[in-house]
């Protein structure tokens, strides 16, 4: 943006240095330089990976927004840099500068870059959200999701939060309800994210797949894993004391692995489920505690009849 | 035109009669003391009521009876120990005094008859002059954020590793959640507080503020909401942070309550200040002191202003409807009983995202008004600076929902959010375009109020651009609550507004006390807060980035590095404050060398006077001749005349379109 602009001034140079060029000719190659980097080397290695295509979606705007910010940041520093060498303030001259106010081309062609930057950015942006294989980059799109992976229906994962773990139902298999996230690779997945008490976050991080859990809501958010792996889950909304230790590891395997695990699963839960309360996409946090006698009565000894109590980590 | 041409006998003939009254011995004077008396007695008052209204021998409300809720007394108490506390401190005395018919003089205004020009004592009372209430935000500032910022150096304390830990989970979600909210709820007046109420009618040449009553109210209750704040600590703390968000609000245990009713109490004290700015600067202004002549940092504060006014009064009905979530048992944010917690969600950041240009726009008043003094050169484009926070005090209203990418609300308005939350970037950029154009062919003199401005821009460069990556929705996804967000509002608030806060202070503090700061300590604090402060918050950019969300105590073993290097750092960061409390002890308490001139050779009106100002600014209303920043003009005229015959100024009101037509 500066130095984009500072050409034009040359003119304002009245004999000496032609300064404008100057700081053009210095900030090119650091803004060459950076976005290249930017770009062929750092840019693969950008967070949050490439494990699913909504990480990936959310690794490229990272990338071109860093192309875009690079040379912008070099811009003012090295004009700011160059202002400080070679204007500062000669020993022994009090004299004041000269009495510039302002000058229309400059401000003209500030706003007009500053603004074509920005607008881009802007239809960049939504493009990266509303594009049909991004399925809404990830992020929680409330009850009425309007983004939505194409082809079949999604397999069907809901996440409730609770203080202070996750655990996961899988509907399309019994709905048994198990600590542990396993992801078939290449299948587009719904991620229905509720909580039984405060609001949580959903995060998978190698997934790029960031939800609020809000009681009472059921919240979507969809991806489709590209490689297997082990996916961090953790809560990203502060819930209360032991937000920092409410996390748990996921895992992408292939879709034989995971038919196995899924089948294996639901057999093995499947007196549980059957004591459950009915797969839904948001449950009453009221009504949960009260169904412990039924739930004590099934062989569920967990406290106040949860199937999984809330989870208090020890202080280690 | 509120000017008063002839101030003295405006207050003679009101009665005049405190000037004769025997002065009481100061113990029986309202002061800080019978105020503390006051909030004590408050308290318990408000306890006692609450305990009854709460019990089951209370008949009257019998659903607060059965709501079995200990919050009432805590509740009760705050307000009604508020209460006291304010009168105590006396400022309910002219408002009963007027209504019984007694004359009310606003003493200290004015430079008119005042018991209080001078002494210690007059700045631990409820004092109307500007220029104290000034001086009292100051201190009151820094204690508060120095207070802060000792809950920071705990968070990371507890941070450097991430399976031993320090605290347990209770203390450290205690101490976020009172760093957070005393920064967040304090420091929106950092810089209107001190140098707003003190500058501003120095610098559009009037001997007054509007409303001085409401503008030592607004003071007095920034001390209430700290302590009241800093007491939830004796109630468990809050588990929530600063957002508070429902329903772990509403369901937490009592140090919640201290939360809601000292951030609403900041509201409060916010709208007042806000009201009283504004105002001053509409009606108070010198003649001649023209729209297109007054100081930017008198526009950063109008915009500062309507921010508060406009925003405030969300946040104190956000916090009211919390309470009475939490005591009345009402239900406006129980998604169970017909309520919403996204209600509260958006309440909050309608409020609290313009809250983060309140702490921002401040910011680059101070740094636009120290540039042109130290490049000695016109500030490049007045117009575009004044654009610019015309502008972002506008888009901040539209841009809230950014926040909320991911809790689940309607997505249909993302893009739009996006695209609002990338165009407040343009007018922030005019602060850049403004700083580069009169840095062009500048003779730079680095004092340190320059460092800090310089510094300002530094970091603001890096946190404005991080939060361009956050309007982004895909990029937020993996931004959104993480050290990222962390690390950028930290570059914009420390690395902006404290930057440009403590400039403010080496630039002023001559000015306001009469007293120099020490250059060489200045020196050394600026290099090491700037290096101290790079080094702590940017790495936390990676951190975030590589997936460690906010407000944990446990967190990746692989980054255990990055992470103690920025506890480090930050104890530097600790040391650089510390410096600075040092020079400023030593140098107002200690060494008080005298500091009457204009140290800085600036054009500002402020400069104009001695330093510290005489009581009432100026000895007669001066006329504004040209703009405050016409350095290397040297056919400018004087930036005012402030021995203007007598008459003048009566002609210039009653023939305001003839000398307008004139100048």
């Amino acid at each position: 943006m500066a130095a984009s602009a500072a050409p034009s001034v040359r003119s304002a140079d009245s004999g000496g240095r032609n300064h404008g060029l100057w700081i053009f000719l210095i900030w090119l190659p650091i803004a060459l330089a950076a976005d290249l980097l930017i770009y062929f080397v750092w840019g693969p290695h950008l967070p949050p990976g490439t494990m699913s295509n909504t990480a990936q979606s959310q690794q490229f705007d990272i990338k071109v927004m860093a192309v875009m910010a690079a040379p912008v940041m070099a811009g003012v520093l090295v004009y700011f840099g160059y202002a400080l060498v070679v204007w500062r303030q000669r020993d022994g001259d009090d004299s004041d500068g000269p009495a510039i106010h302002g000058h229309a081309g400059i401000q003209a062609a500030w706003i007009t870059v500053t603004s074509v930057i920005v607008l881009s950015l802007a239809v960049f942006g939504t493009y990266e959200l509303a594009w049909k294989g991004m399925d809404g980059a990830g992020a929680g799109q409330g009850p009425s999701p309007i983004w939505k992976p194409a082809g079949g229906t999604p397999l069907q994962v809901q996440v409730i939060g609770q203080q202070w773990r996750f655990t996961y139902r899988y509907p399309q298999f019994g709905g048994f309800e198990t600590t542990d996230l396993v992801l078939p690779v290449g299948q587009a997945v719904q991620f229905n994210v509720t909580s039984l008490d405060v609001i949580h976050d959903f995060w998978a991080y190698q997934l790029g797949v960031k939800a609020d859990a809000n009681p009472g809501v059921n919240n979507v958010a969809y991806t489709t894993p590209t490689h297997t792996g082990v996916v961090t889950v953790r809560c990203d909304e502060l819930c209360g004391l032991w937000h920092g230790a409410m996390f748990n590891y996921g895992k992408v395997v292939t879709m034989a692995q995971f038919q196995a695990w899924a089948n294996k699963t639901e057999t093995q839960l499947a007196s549980i489920t059957a004591i459950l309360p009915p797969y839904s996409t948001v449950y009453d946090p009221t009504v949960v505690p009260q169904m412990s006698k039924a739930m004590q009565k099934g062989g569920l000894t967990g406290g106040n009849g949860y199937y999984y109590p809330p989870n208090d980590p020890v202080q280690p | 035109m509120a000017i008063e041409t002839q101030p003295d006998q405006a207050h003679g003939a009101g009665g005049g009669a405190p000037a004769h009254r025997g002065r009481r011995p100061w113990w029986q004077r309202p002061a800080i003391h019978t105020a503390l008396i006051g909030a004590v007695v408050g308290y318990l008052l408000g306890h006692v009521l609450g305990n009854y209204l709460a019990g089951s021998g209370n008949s009257l409300y019998p659903n607060i009876a059965l709501s079995d809720s200990s919050d009432w007394p805590i509740v009760l108490g705050y307000l009604l120990g508020v209460v006291g506390w304010l009168a105590g401190l006396g400022v309910f005395n002219d408002v009963l005094r007027q209504m019984i018919g007694k004359p009310a003089p606003l003493n200290g205004v004015n430079g008119g008859p005042e018991h209080e020009t001078s002494g210690l004592a007059r700045y631990f009372r409820y004092s109307l002059d500007h220029k104290v209430v000034g001086i009292q935000y100051l201190v009151g500032m820094i204690i508060y954020f120095c207070t802060a910022g000792l809950f920071a150096m705990a968070i990371r304390t507890e941070l450097l590793s991430p399976t031993h830990h320090v605290f347990t989970s209770q203390a450290y979600v205690e101490i976020v959640g009172e760093h957070g909210t005393m920064m967040m709820m304090l420091m929106t007046s950092v810089v209107v507080g001190p140098f707003g109420n003190y500058l501003v009618p120095l610098m559009i040449g009037s001997k007054r503020v509007a409303f001085p009553r409401i503008e030592a109210l607004s003071f007095w209750l920034t001390p209430a909401a700290f302590l009241i704040l800093l007491s939830g600590l004796l109630l468990g703390g809050f588990p929530f942070g600063w957002t508070g968000y429902a329903p772990l609000s509403v369901q937490s245990t009592l140090g919640a309550d201290s939360y809601a009713m000292a951030f609403g109490l900041m509201g409060i004290s916010v709208i007042l200040a806000g009201f009283n700015i504004i105002v001053t600067v509409i009606c108070y202004r010198a003649p001649g002191m023209r729209w297109s002549r007054i100081p930017m940092f008198v526009w950063s504060m109008v915009a500062t202003s309507f921010l508060f006014v406009l925003a405030g009064p969300v946040l104190v009905g956000g916090m009211y409807m919390m309470l009475t979530d939490r005591t009345a048992q009402t239900a406006f944010f129980e998604d169970s009983l017909g309520g919403s917690s996204y209600l509260y969600q958006n309440l909050f950041w309608f409020f609290g995202h313009p809250e983060v240009y309140i702490l921002a726009l401040p910011g680059f008043g101070i740094v636009s008004e120290l540039i042109p003094v130290f490049t000695r050169k016109p500030l490049f484009g007045y117009r575009v600076a004044a654009a610019g926070m015309i502008g972002v005090t506008l888009l901040s209203f539209f841009v809230w929902q950014h926040h909320l990418f991911d809790s689940g609300i309607n997505p249909d308005m993302r893009p739009l959010f996006m695209l609002t939350t990338e165009l407040i970037s343009i007018p922030t950029g005019f602060i850049y375009l403004v700083a580069m154009g009169t840095f062009w062919k500048a003779k730079i003199r680095f004092t340190v109020p320059m460092l800090f401005a310089l510094g300002m821009y530094f970091n603001f460069l890096i946190g404005g651009i991080s939060g361009v990556f956050l309007s982004d929705v895909p990029a937020d996804t993996t931004e959104h609550g993480s050290f990222f967000v962390m690390a950028h509002f930290h570059y914009t608030i420390m690395g902006g507004l404290i930057f440009a806060f403590m400039g403010g202070i080496y630039y002023w503090l001559p000015k306001m006390m009469g007293i120099k700061l020490n250059q060489t300590l200045g020196k050394w604090q600026f290099w090491l807060m700037f290096i101290a402060f790079n080094s702590t918050f940017l790495p936390l950019f990676a951190v975030g980035m590589a997936g460690q969300p906010r407000r944990v105590f446990e967190y990746a073993q692989n980054l255990q590095p990055l992470n103690d290097w920025v506890s480090i750092s930050s104890f530097f960061l600790g040391g650089s404050i510390l410096i600075f409390v040092v020079n400023f002890v030593w140098s107002t308490v200690i060494a008080r060398e005298p500091e009457i001139g204009n140290p800085w050779q600036s054009r500002g009106l402020e400069w104009q006077v001695a330093s510290p100002p005489p009581p009432g600014n100026f000895e007669r209303i001066p006329v504004v001749l040209s703009g405050p920043y016409e350095y290397g003009d040297k056919n400018a005229q004087p930036v005012a005349d402030l021995h203007p015959p007598p008459g003048v100024i009566t002609a210039a009101i009653t023939g305001a379109t003839s000398v307008r037509a004139e100048a």
